[in-house]
């Protein structure tokens, strides 16, 4: 179970990253009053002390008074500006604020980084390696402690350099829109100058304007949150079309119950807009895979005729081959994939040529029984995947710097694995295409494909062009691999589960042509993925599959069909 | 873009599926006026290439017509046409008055009566002489009918006589890819008259041939004209002088020039594009 | 005349079909015999277990001739036969399904078990007349067939054919099988129907009923053989063959290949539904496994093993794939894929004729 593992760490992490902010900051909150909640200030005779040694003294009172001590003192900091104050709010939210069993007023805020748990004295900032928590007792705190950290923390946060931990703060005090939150954000208003985060401040405050009396209020706020995509404001502004339970509306004022329906328009329309966006992203990216997978073949199967079964295990090679990588350079993980990828060309290119020198070239001319002793071939490298690594599936890990995602706004987000892939893509496929059209082995390729004997005569060895452009098949092929490693399992049976696809993306977009192949992915992963919420995956798998054999009745050529008078047989 | 044009074609609504398309029924060969064969302003073009450039060529009922042309005239691309292989891009091609060749398949092409014999000789290899000949038999050809058919006396005899005519007699239960380059000639020349077409487009039929195969060929197909209409292509001009009534000269997907073996041969232009290469 | 005498005809004219039938016949009635007469000591007495083991070959056989009469003898590579035998195999699955009736483990005396499981109310309409063999033995023709003609008019109109064939048709099997994974479609899901109880009316566990399904199989076997020949010694057959050769020559003199080529696939789809049913009831389970597109492809092995167009040679190798197979697995399990594989790069390699090829070179040579 590595997941909650994983999860745990990043918690710590980010943690980490904003105490780090804090520390660098030192211009600190402004002074505040909230109305209802008069700040305690601390003793007159604190002024005459020591800074340091009145901070330790608050400190203490914070780790172990009582919940009204900590209550005051709290309200105290968040009006402080030195530089571990907001990790000590942050700390104490968080449940990792601690002090020392002996000494109330040494209080520390720990961090697990890598597995090692460090102390860091917020009064100086000095971190120390501990082995483990030992003497150290977690500073306690209540729901209405907690309330008030959560402010203190925004407060401190709303004033940030980053307009990034700014909306976060924002995002965060929204949940639970209490006085004391509004009355922080309309002060906060005014000063801000980052438009984006304005909005944010804007639609809390006019969520909060919801609940107002005034139906001017209440209209003025529909009008800045119509077309927000947030779920809470969808469900905030659809209660206001509510009926109770003896049938009449809960919004008393007809045109603010208008308004309302007109912002809920507003916001499913917008919100079908980035939904379609994202399934079109997702197409795309499934899409990827889907080229990926078949671009090999369709140098094989394309441009040589060669119907390659053992495609998907060649596909296959390229996944375990970034499995070992990793397993090879344990430490770098990031590195190995990168590494994986001209190790996977080669292992797969190898392989192929040895099909090709070994089996298919004794077999041109005769594509059925290629066909069967190719299908031949992939059992044969099946079970030595399974005799080498066992059965089992394998899990290769994906750097950090593809996990996570770019969230554009609650209902569109951009997974940075998806992102990558179709990139990656686009890489290869480019690649390929300069050497297929580019290179001197590009123009023997093709020319051998088009006419043999020609080429021959022409001084072109074509044994070894064929040789060459089987193993340049075989080798993208296992650069997919590499790609599909980091998406989904590794096992002996990956390979089984793209060959149909692939051959069915040649097929649609075109036998012998990179663009069809291109395009046809493209296509049917889109496509694929716009079914897939209305029939579910499996049947829109089938309706791909029947949609194909549909289309090869109408144009048996695929989309971009070869021409002249070569594809014609007597 | 290539796709627009592809996606277009697919979603235009004019065409559907073959399987929707009800078949045609082919009328009866209907040759009133003395014309078997009308091809208008056909043209077809290979990725830009013309191989037909707005070709008009009209066959009269039971003539004897030779073609000839240098490589690239469109001769092959015309039988293509003529026969249902290659859809031109624009034109019609009639058969007698009343079929019309640009709607039918191979096989009801073949079926209307029209007869091919290919260029390169090919019979069915594995099969023996006698049923290549059974194969190409005039008759029903619905599938469930053929799982019972048997040849009638009538049938025998027929198949007997063209064995006869081809010199193939002895040869009868040898497989058809055993025999000579010359006799897998005949044997195609036989699996013509088996099929009792009305059209016959004969391709290059004496290449590979001995001077007295070239000659019986000759003869066999002058017999022939009168009762079918006989379209020969040819690059051996001594054959072609020895059966030819009408020449029709094709040059880079046209009718260059047409008439008499003399005619043509005077015809300044065919001397400069096509006999004046050989001279 | 008539149907006798070209009967004997088409069994005079070739060595290898009498052989075939012959033995076939003495295997059909021999075993039985001696499963019955022999004591269970006698070296010669072959175990229930062993006819049964017979009897799923022999299905395998009908299979493997189906291909035969389309791949050797018309040149279509079908990679998707077995979707007409699981077909075949779920109609017949069904009809046993049904017979289950109130012994079912929730006892519901009209749905099977999966369905209460799925707490489905009522049976679904497809699932409707199965309770009567007539019905099921009819859908075991039909459900293929009709499955054939749609697929087969489909390609054959726009002539897909060679390569291109052969992997839609894999992805027709890959469809089904994905799709008879779903449980919403009403066939089991992933475990498919099984527990089957009694078939018109016979244990199925029993000596009796399996010695029966024992001699049917054999019979449906041999008829299915003499079909075949029949078929492919006709002037039909002689046409097909010319299609095998030089397609478009064939159409050149008037044929429409269409047509033959699509109703030898339905011919040969209704085969391999008939062998599908035969196989479920004397295994006792069907489910989407069996339309694995790795079965199809395995099964043209056979077909190559044995060498194609001959149709024996497809029993042959039918038999032999099988029961190496049964061997390794028990004896040797992880060598199987190897083996498999091998064979499949030794028989397209070096014997393109199978070992019927090898039987006849070595008799040329003798004689």
């Amino acid at each position: 179970m590595a997941y909650p593992a994983v999860r745990h760490r990043t918690g710590w992490y980010s943690l980490w990253l904003l105490s780090l902010l804090c520390l660098l900051i030192t211009g600190g909150a402004q002074a505040h009053t909230t109305p209802d909640e008069p700040v305690v200030m601390a003793d007159d005779t604190a002024v005459m002390m020591d800074p340091l040694q009145q901070r330790r003294e608050q400190l203490a009172s914070l780790a172990t008074g009582s919940f009204a001590d900590k209550r005051r003192q709290v309200n105290s900091l968040q009006q402080q500006s030195w530089p571990g104050v907001r990790a000590v709010l942050a700390g104490m939210l968080a449940g990792a604020l601690f002090h020392d069993d002996d000494d109330p007023a040494n209080v520390y805020v720990l961090r697990e980084q890598d597995g090692v748990l460090i102390r860091i004295n917020p009064l100086d900032g000095s971190e120390v390696e501990i082995a483990s928590p030992q003497g150290l007792k977690e500073v306690r705190t209540n729901n209405q402690l907690r309330r008030a950290l959560r402010g203190a923390v925004a407060r401190f946060d709303m004033a940030d350099e980053s307009p990034a931990v700014r909306k976060a703060a924002i995002a965060e005090l929204r949940r639970d829109l209490d006085s004391d939150a509004v009355a922080l954000m309309r002060e906060r208003l005014p000063l801000e100058e980052h438009s984006g985060v304005r909005n944010e401040l804007e639609v809390a405050l006019a969520l909060h304007d919801l609940d107002s009396t005034e139906a001017a209020t209440r209209l003025a706020a529909l009008d800045v949150l119509s077309g927000e995509l947030a779920n809470d404001v969808y469900n905030r502004v659809q209660r206001l079309l509510a009926t109770d339970a003896d049938g009449l509306p809960v919004e008393p004022d007809g045109r603010v119950r208008a308004q309302a329906q007109r912002a809920i328009d507003r916001i499913e329309q917008r919100r079908s807009i980035f939904g379609g966006l994202e399934t079109l992203f997702f197409g795309l990216s499934f899409g990827s895979v889907l080229v990926l997978a078949a671009i090999g073949l369709a140098i094989t199967f394309g441009v040589m005729g060669v119907i390659n079964m053992a495609h998907g295990e060649l596909i296959m090679l390229g996944a375990y081959t970034s499995y070992v990588m990793q397993l090879l350079l344990p430490d770098h993980i990031g590195l190995a994939i990168v590494l994986a990828v001209p190790a996977a060309f080669l292992v797969s290119g190898l392989m192929g040529i040895l099909i090709e020198r070994g089996v298919v070239r004794f077999l041109y001319g005769r594509p059925l029984e290629t066909l069967l002793a190719t299908f031949g071939i992939s059992l044969l490298l099946q079970q030595l995947v399974r005799s080498i690594f066992s059965p089992l599936n394998r899990t290769v890990q994906a750097p950090e710097w593809m996990s996570g995602l770019w969230r554009i706004n609650d209902v569109f987000a951009i997974t940075w694995n998806r992102f990558y892939i179709i990139i990656f893509m686009l890489l290869v496929f480019a690649l390929l295409w300069l050497v297929l059209n580019r290179t001197s082995l590009g123009l023997k390729v093709r020319a051998v494909s088009q006419n043999r004997a020609m080429a021959r005569a022409m001084g072109v060895r074509s044994d070894r062009v064929d040789a060459l452009t089987f193993g340049l098949g075989s080798g993208v092929a296992g650069i997919a691999g590499v790609a599909l490693s980091l998406l989904t399992n590794v096992g002996p049976n990956l390979g089984q589960a793209y060959i149909i696809d692939s051959f069915m993306v040649v097929v649609f977009g075109g036998v012998g042509n990179l663009w069809g192949t291109l395009v046809g992915g493209m296509t049917l992963g889109v496509a694929n993925k716009f079914l897939e919420p209305h029939v579910g995956a499996v049947m829109a798998k089938i309706l791909m599959l029947v949609f194909i054999i549909l289309f090869i009745q109408r144009r048996k050529q695929g989309l971009f069909p070869q021409k002249g008078r070569a594809g014609e047989d007597h | 873009m290539k796709l627009p044009k592809s996606l277009a074609e697919f979603t235009d609504r004019s065409r559907v599926f073959d399987v929707v398309n009800p078949a045609v029924r082919s009328p009866k060969l209907d040759t009133s006026h003395g014309t078997i064969l009308y091809l208008e302003d056909i043209t077809v073009s290979f990725d830009g290439f013309r191989a037909l450039n707005e070709l008009t060529l009209y066959i009269h009922a039971g003539e004897l017509r030779c073609i000839i042309g240098a490589n690239g005239a469109g001769k092959t691309t015309m039988m293509d046409v003529i026969t249902g292989k290659t859809r031109p891009d624009s034109g019609t091609a009639w058969f007698g008055q009343s079929i019309d060749l640009l709607r039918l398949s191979e096989p009801d092409i073949a079926q209307a009566g029209i007869g091919r014999k290919f260029q390169k000789p090919t019979v069915f290899e594995q099969h023996t002489v006698f049923e290549n000949l059974e194969l190409a038999m005039a008759g029903d050809r619905r599938a469930w009918k053929m799982l019972f058919a048997r040849l009638t006396p009538a049938q025998r005899a027929d198949i007997d006589e063209v064995l006869n005519v081809i010199g193939l007699t002895e040869h009868r239960h040898r497989q058809a890819g055993a025999l000579s380059h010359g006799q897998k000639q005949w044997l195609e020349i036989g699996m013509l008259l088996m099929q009792k077409p009305a059209l016959l487009l004969v391709d290059e039929p004496v290449a590979g041939m001995t001077p007295q195969e070239t000659e019986r060929t000759a003869e066999l197909l002058l017999s022939l004209a009168g009762r079918h209409s006989v379209v020969v292509v040819e690059h051996d001009m001594d054959f072609v002088r020895s059966i030819a009534r009408t020449v029709t000269v094709l040059h880079e997907g046209s009718v260059l020039a047409e008439g008499s073996i003399e005619q043509v041969q005077r015809d300044p232009r065919v001397v400069e594009v096509y006999l004046g290469e050989q001279a | 005349m008539g149907e006798h005498s070209m009967l004997s005809k088409l069994l005079r004219s070739e060595r290898g079909s009498l052989v075939f039938l012959a033995i076939l016949f003495v295997i059909g009635v021999g075993m039985p015999l001696a499963n019955l007469l022999l004591p269970a000591s006698s070296a010669l007495h072959p175990s229930t277990y062993t006819l049964g083991l017979v009897g799923k070959y022999m299905t395998y056989a009908l299979l493997a001739i189906s291909i035969d009469l389309i791949w050797g003898y018309c040149g279509i590579l079908s990679l998707g036969h077995t979707a007409f035998f699981a077909l075949g195999g779920y109609a017949m699955g069904m009809y046993l399904m049904r017979q289950i009736g109130s012994r079912g483990v929730y006892g519901d005396p009209i749905l099977p078990d999966f369905m209460v499981f799925l707490s489905w109310e009522k049976l679904p309409w497809y699932w409707h007349g199965f309770d009567m063999f007539w019905f099921a033995a009819l859908m075991v023709l039909v459900v293929p067939g009709a499955l054939a003609f749609v697929f087969g008019w489909l390609a054959f109109r726009s002539r897909v054919a060679g390569v291109y064939f052969s992997i839609i048709s894999q992805a027709l099997t890959y469809a089904l099988l994905l799709a008879f994974f779903r449980n919403e479609m009403g066939f089991g899901g992933n475990n498919g129907l099984t527990d089957f109880k009694e078939i018109l009316g016979y244990d199925l566990q029993a000596r009796s009923t399996r010695i029966g399904l024992f001699v049917v199989s054999a019979i449906a076997l041999g008829l299915g053989y003499v079909l075949c020949r029949w078929i492919v010694t006709s002037r039909f057959g002689r046409i097909i063959a010319a299609i095998r050769d030089s397609e478009g020559r064939t159409r050149f003199i008037g044929y429409r290949v269409e047509h033959y080529k699509l109703w030898l696939f339905v011919i040969s789809g209704m085969l391999a539904g008939v062998a599908g049913a035969l196989y479920v009831p004397q295994v006792g389970i069907i489910n989407p496994g069996e339309f694995a597109p790795l079965n199809a492809i395995e099964a043209v092995v056979w077909v190559a093993v044995g060498g194609r167009g001959t149709l024996y040679g497809a029993v042959v190798g039918a038999v032999l794939v099988n029961y190496a197979k049964t061997y390794f697995t028990v004896a040797w399990p992880e060598a199987w894929l190897y083996a498999l594989g091998t064979l499949f790069v030794v028989v397209t390699l070096f014997l393109p004729k199978g070992i019927v090829g090898i039987l006849q070179r070595f008799r040329r040579s003798e004689s």
